[in-house]
């Protein structure tokens, strides 16, 4: 029984779909608006009809609920209605393992992840809050100035640089640029046409040190989703399957311990999760062939790659370069879409899409024969997670 | 070395006790200017930031004690994007992660005392200032932090 106790190659992804993506409150669809559109989109990417979705996963407390969309859309029935908790957007992976955990059990047969972002029309991620008193845990940080998420995480960066000489700015650097470079071919992406420079990032205003604006997520309004079939059906949809071979998520021991108490302070939290990633997929780190690394800060990628096993505390520096990052020559093509940083900041969802057409062939910065492409979500927060696709040949 | 109260310019938002009384002895505390750490009643264990249960035996007798006001940095952040207004005419400011291996090497975060351009060291040794805001409609007290002057 053991062995059956894997999600790999049991679920394929069959279809991907985006609104246009639009800079933080230009968006002039509703949030429900924009997640429709994008159900609709991979609907149509997979040649199934909406009314055909009988599950609906997502996570970050997305706020268009499954009974409403299965409502507007007419699905016949309604057999999966999921939200990971916890983990802002570090859950993009784990609604994808969810999702798959149901179509594998036979709970629910077409699947749709989605995520829908209009930060114009809710409230925004990069703002400290308006009251005059904070009471409970947040009176112990906000008084002093610990409001936004990058205040919240820059000491694990300048901890980490700290204890290991291997790893430094120049690594998040390399992360930073290669995003952009790739959101270049990627017309999609909200800085397409805005190419970063070195330069341009090494005189960029400092937010929180250790991180530049560059280091740093933008703030979008949109929408994505992606449809998930059973893996023996995967073949009869229009576009190559990317099969699931491993997707999880999860914490470290009391990782959400208050006020900056966590056991393991420098970590991005997947050193537990990453094993079991790669023994559920049968792949090493070595077989991946592209990786897409969820930024909310380019310091959560450089742990996040090093816990991943793509590089070491002592060669993080050498190994997460410019040259190394980018597609389609370079060793470790990272966050070709153009990611959080540059192609859209939709909570990482847009990664899990790349993910998905580098194993179709499909991206505009293409790694050739790409049969594995790795992805995690959301570095840092509780609990994070990861997923592993892989073309048909890796089954 | 300016070590001008408060670090952070007027208008942040302030700090209260918890309605559900989880952290008054804490507050009540640092109005005295003391410093008072969670510990666990049946097993000693340090605790914070303050929860109902210990995390190590799971016992709910919840005490409290008053640690020497001292700490080490172990980690920091120099904080130069205002997220709130009230930041704007205050940045950049240093928020250190403090250590207190006297409590079991819990960390408390707090400001650091001075000026926002200043060195900040991690592992360098530093103590609690009480930052008093008499005039909130609720007084509370901060805990800051100031470099220990090197002492050989």
């Amino acid at each position: 029984m053991a062995n059956d106790r894997t999600l790999r190659g049991k679920v394929a992804v069959v279809g991907v779909g985006e609104t246009t993506y639009y800079k933080r409150g230009q968006a002039e669809d509703q949030e429900f608006v924009l997640v429709l559109k994008a159900i609709l989109a991979a609907c149509e990417d997979a040649g199934i009809s909406p009314k055909q979705l009988d599950g609906f996963a997502s996570f970050s407390n997305d706020r268009n609920e499954p009974p409403r969309l299965a409502a507007a859309l007419d699905t016949a029935e309604l057999r999966f209605s999921n939200m990971q908790w916890g983990g802002g957007g570090g859950g993009g992976s784990g609604a994808v393992a969810n999702a798959s955990a149901a179509i594998a059990s036979g709970i629910a047969d077409y699947v749709v992840v989605y995520r829908g972002l209009a930060q114009g029309q809710f409230g925004r991620f990069g703002q400290g809050p308006r009251r005059p008193a904070v009471r409970g845990e947040p009176a112990h940080t906000i008084p002093y100035g610990v409001m936004s998420p990058a205040q919240i995480y820059a000491m694990r960066a300048t901890r980490l640089f700290h204890d290991h000489p291997g790893v430094s700015e120049a690594s998040q650097k390399a992360v930073a640029l290669a995003s952009y470079h790739h959101a270049q071919s990627n017309p999609r992406a909200v800085m397409h046409g805005r190419p970063l420079s070195g330069e341009d990032y090494d005189e960029s205003r400092w937010i929180v040190e250790p991180w530049r604006l560059f280091d740093c997520c933008q703030e979008n309004d949109g929408a994505a989703a992606m449809v998930l079939a059973p893996g023996d059906q995967a073949k009869d949809f229009p576009h190559p399957p990317a099969y699931v071979l491993a997707a999880m998520s999860g914490s470290p021991r009391r990782s959400q311990a208050k006020v900056h108490n966590q056991p393991d302070y420098v970590t991005s939290s997947f050193k537990e999760l990453a094993p079991r990633l790669f023994d559920m997929a049968q792949v090493t780190p070595d077989d991946v062939d592209v990786i897409q690394s969820y930024e909310n800060f380019t310091g959560g990628v450089v742990m996040a790659l090093i816990e991943h096993g793509f590089a070491t505390y002592d060669n993080a520096d050498e190994i997460l370069t410019y040259e190394n990052l980018i597609a389609p020559d370079g060793k470790l093509p990272l966050n070709t879409s153009g990611g959080n940083l540059a192609e859209c900041y939709m909570h990482g969802l847009e990664l899990q899409l790349e993910a998905v057409r580098q194993i179709q062939g499909r991206s505009t910065a293409q790694v050739a024969d790409a049969n594995v492409s790795f992805v995690n979500s959301g570095p840092m927060v509780t609990p994070v997670s990861s997923a592993i696709f892989g073309s048909e040949n890796t089954l | 070395m300016s070590d001008t109260l408060p670090v952070l310019p007027a208008g942040m938002p302030g700090a209260a006790p918890d309605r559900s009384g989880l952290d008054i002895p804490f507050w009540e505390g640092t109005r005295s200017h003391e410093l008072w750490i969670q510990r666990c009643n049946d097993c000693g264990g340090w605790q914070w930031g303050p929860e109902w249960i210990c995390h190590r035996c799971h016992g709910f007798e919840m005490d409290w004690e008053q640690v020497e006001s001292t700490g080490r940095i172990y980690s920091w952040m120099r904080v130069w994007h205002p997220v709130h207004p009230a930041m704007s005419d205050g940045v950049p400011f240093n928020v250190v992660l403090v250590e207190l291996p006297q409590a079991g090497g819990v960390r408390m975060i707090g400001n650091l005392v001075g000026e926002g351009t200043q060195t900040v060291e991690i592992g360098a040794k530093v103590e609690a200032v009480f930052e008093d805001h008499d005039d909130a409609e609720e007084p509370y007290t901060l805990v800051q932090w100031k470099p220990t002057e090197p002492k050989d």
